[in-house]
């Protein structure tokens, strides 16, 4: 079993922890927020963690040291933790959109970067959608790729909105890298309609005229499947919609829209966006998790 | 009190920017040259050259550009004499990068956009803008759906973060006289001498124009139009009937009337594909609150899927979709066409 402290006690915090108590690898033991009045610290010493309002200088001071932070501040302060954590030899799950490590979307590359100090899980939208670009650049060369989330108003903290321009830089970097699109484009819309809408993702692939759209199809629907079993409100609202070719373009279109409902551990169902954040996180934690198990049971042998 | 010494108001010209979702986003940089040429001559103060959603907005969601905006600023830029330039950027699809290329390239005005409820995604922008001595404006987009109060706070958001005037911005169309002068005068009363207001109206249920001078009455100091009405739904009011009005009406605006009657039939008439009209789903548009440039995607879709416009149209405005949110007239319109939710089967 893997300590985590949760350091940010925010939506994403807050939803992290009631995953992290239901998994069957980590203890979360710590949360460490700023705020002393801050719903997150309330519930987390609620809940028997150790909860702090006096940040990572208080986390660093204590005689026991989590074997795994999960990061849930903003990108300007997991900038400055980044380094501290590494030094402490503390692995770091980044969830802001600062991207320090190497991104980790789990259907495209869960154990790649296990061994690393700290992996970046990009932005919610692209945990929502690099999945599915993914899908389709591993049946068809994808030159562009272009997503569209958008999230409830109600779901999107002071950290997401003062951090906008970070979630579509990050996003578009890797629909690239991992989804392995030529060229990457994402778009983030917050809609303030009430009752409050579920997270909306809309992800457009140009594909060659002669793709093979049966497999294509078969592609999504395994990822899809895969998400699902991690986020299982994660699900498609409309058949992928083929245009061969698009308008007068000499190339086609695929256009897959999907729709994530939370499983309501902190914010309502309609913030998927926490959940699937959240829920990539924890896999990623596990698998972390593990693969520390089994260097503390090959350290024990070798002694 | 008056915009300026010189002007009562001061007016911008948005048909090279809201005038690309009716052209499709195909503008050529000779079409630029011609309108921005004309309109310069016009005695236009301002003159808005962008994609229609703005910096960046060329994508498969909102139709690609059909020549760089980039070339087509620097082509305006390069054309006007008098006129300021201005450029459109939202964020969540615009960056800061975006504004950046945009100053280099001479853009000397930007319009930061966003929601009417959603300001605060629009600080770090207006502080790079101001940053770099560049004129700002703030947009509260679909302002009919926002009580005049809650609508004068987000206001304070854009001007606290530097932003020097903030329009009150009927996207869809589908404010009603005094829902203007409410929202105005709200505006007004909250801001006084931080920030000036603005007010950018659309024809969908064919009040642009009363809407602007009602604005004015209020106490806005800047308003939008464009040129033959060229923009989005049924069109933006009509800057040369503006132009006109505000002549009779003794303000002083800086524009040409004649000339701009001219510009209008002689040199943008030619250059857009069709008028923009108040037909069935332009009114839908206004009638139901949704956001003008929903309107060339449903014509789209509802050819694609062979369904009716005006029901993709009644659901964008039954869902609560607010700009940007494009995607969804493609699923709405399958949806329609009657495909099934899907279960997650392998």
């Amino acid at each position: 079993m893997a300590t985590a402290a949760i350091v940010g006690s925010g939506n994403i915090g807050t939803d992290l922890m009631y995953k992290l108590m239901r998994s069957p690898s980590i203890e979360p033991r710590w949360m460490i927020g700023i705020d002393p009045e801050s719903e997150g610290l309330k519930r987390a010493a609620g809940e028997g963690l150790e909860a702090s309002p006096e940040g990572i200088d208080w986390l660093m001071s204590q005689s026991e040291l989590p074997d795994i932070i999960f990061e849930a501040t903003s990108a300007y302060v997991h900038v400055r933790n980044a380094p501290r954590y590494r030094e402490a030899g503390i692995r770091a799950v980044d969830l802001t959109p600062a991207a320090r490590g190497p991104y980790v979307v789990p259907p495209a590359n869960l154990t790649e970067h296990i061994g690393e100090m700290n992996v970046n899980m990009v932005t919610c939208g692209g945990q929502a959608t690099i999945p599915i670009v993914h899908a389709v650049s591993r049946v068809v060369p994808v030159d562009y790729a272009e997503i569209v989330a958008s999230i409830s108003s109600a779901s999107a903290g002071p950290g997401t909105r003062a951090n906008i321009d970070e979630f579509t830089n990050t996003t578009s970097k890797a629909i690239e890298v991992i989804g392995g699109a030529a060229v990457g484009k994402a778009i983030i819309i917050l809609n303030p309609a009430e009752p409050p809408l579920l997270m909306r993702d809309t992800v457009y692939c140009q594909i060659p005229l002669d793709a093979d759209t049966d497999k294509i199809e078969q592609s999504i629907r395994d990822v899809v499947a895969e998400v699902a079993s991690y986020v299982p409100g994660y699900r498609m609202v409309a058949e992928p919609q083929f245009d061969l070719p698009f308008g007068s373009d000499k190339s086609g279109r695929v256009a897959v829209f999907l729709e994530v409902e939370g499983a309501g551990d902190f914010l309502p169902p309609y913030a998927g966006n926490l959940d699937i954040m959240t829920a990539a996180a924890t896999k990623v934690g596990n698998e972390i998790a593990h693969q520390i198990d089994s260097s503390v049971q090959v350290g024990k042998k070798d002694q | 009190m008056p915009f300026s010494d010189v002007l009562d108001v001061r007016v911008t010209d948005t048909s090279l920017r809201d005038g690309s979702h009716a052209k499709r986003h195909q503008f050529t940089e000779s079409d630029v040259r011609s309108i921005v040429r004309a309109l310069d001559e016009a005695g236009m103060p301002v003159i808005e050259v962008t994609h229609g959603d703005g910096l960046g907005g060329s994508s498969y969601n909102y139709g690609r550009s059909l020549v760089d905006e980039k070339v087509l600023m620097k082509a305006a830029v390069d054309e006007a004499k008098r006129a300021k330039i201005a450029a459109l950027m939202l964020p969540g699809l615009g960056i800061k990068e975006d504004i950046q290329e945009a100053h280099d390239l001479g853009v000397s005005v930007i319009r930061v956009a966003t929601h009417c409820t959603e300001a605060d995604i629009s600080i770090q922008h207006f502080e790079l803008a101001r940053k770099m001595e560049m004129e700002t404006v703030g947009f509260l987009m679909m302002a009919h759906t926002t009580r005049p109060e809650a609508l004068a706070k987000q206001a304070r958001i854009m001007a606290d973060a530097g932003c020097q005037c903030v329009y009150v911005v009927d996207s869809a169309g589908a404010m009603i006289l005094d829902d203007v002068t409410e929202r105005v005068g709200a505006l007004v009363t909250e801001l006084g001498g931080d920030a000036q207001v603005g007010f950018h109206g659309h024809e969908n249920l064919s009040l642009s124009l009363a809407n602007t001078i009602l604005a004015i009455r209020a106490g806005a100091v800047q308003i939008d139009g464009s040129t033959r009405r060229f923009g989005a739904g049924a069109g933006n009011t009509s800057l040369e009937a503006f132009a006109a009005v505000a002549d009779r009406l003794g303000m002083k605006t800086g524009l040409d009337v004649i000339k701009m009657m001219d510009a209008a039939q002689d040199v943008v008439r030619p250059i857009m594909d069709d008028e923009c009209v108040l037909d069935r789903l332009a009114l839908v548009m206004g009638y139901a609150g949704v956001y003008s440039s929903f309107l060339k995607h449903a014509y789209r879709a509802a050819e694609r899927y062979e369904v009716s416009g005006a029901d993709i149209l009644m659901e964008c405005g039954h869902r609560g979709l607010v700009g940007g949110q494009e995607d969804q007239i493609i699923q709405i319109a399958a949806t329609l066409a009657g495909q099934k939710v899907l279960p997650n089967k392998v």
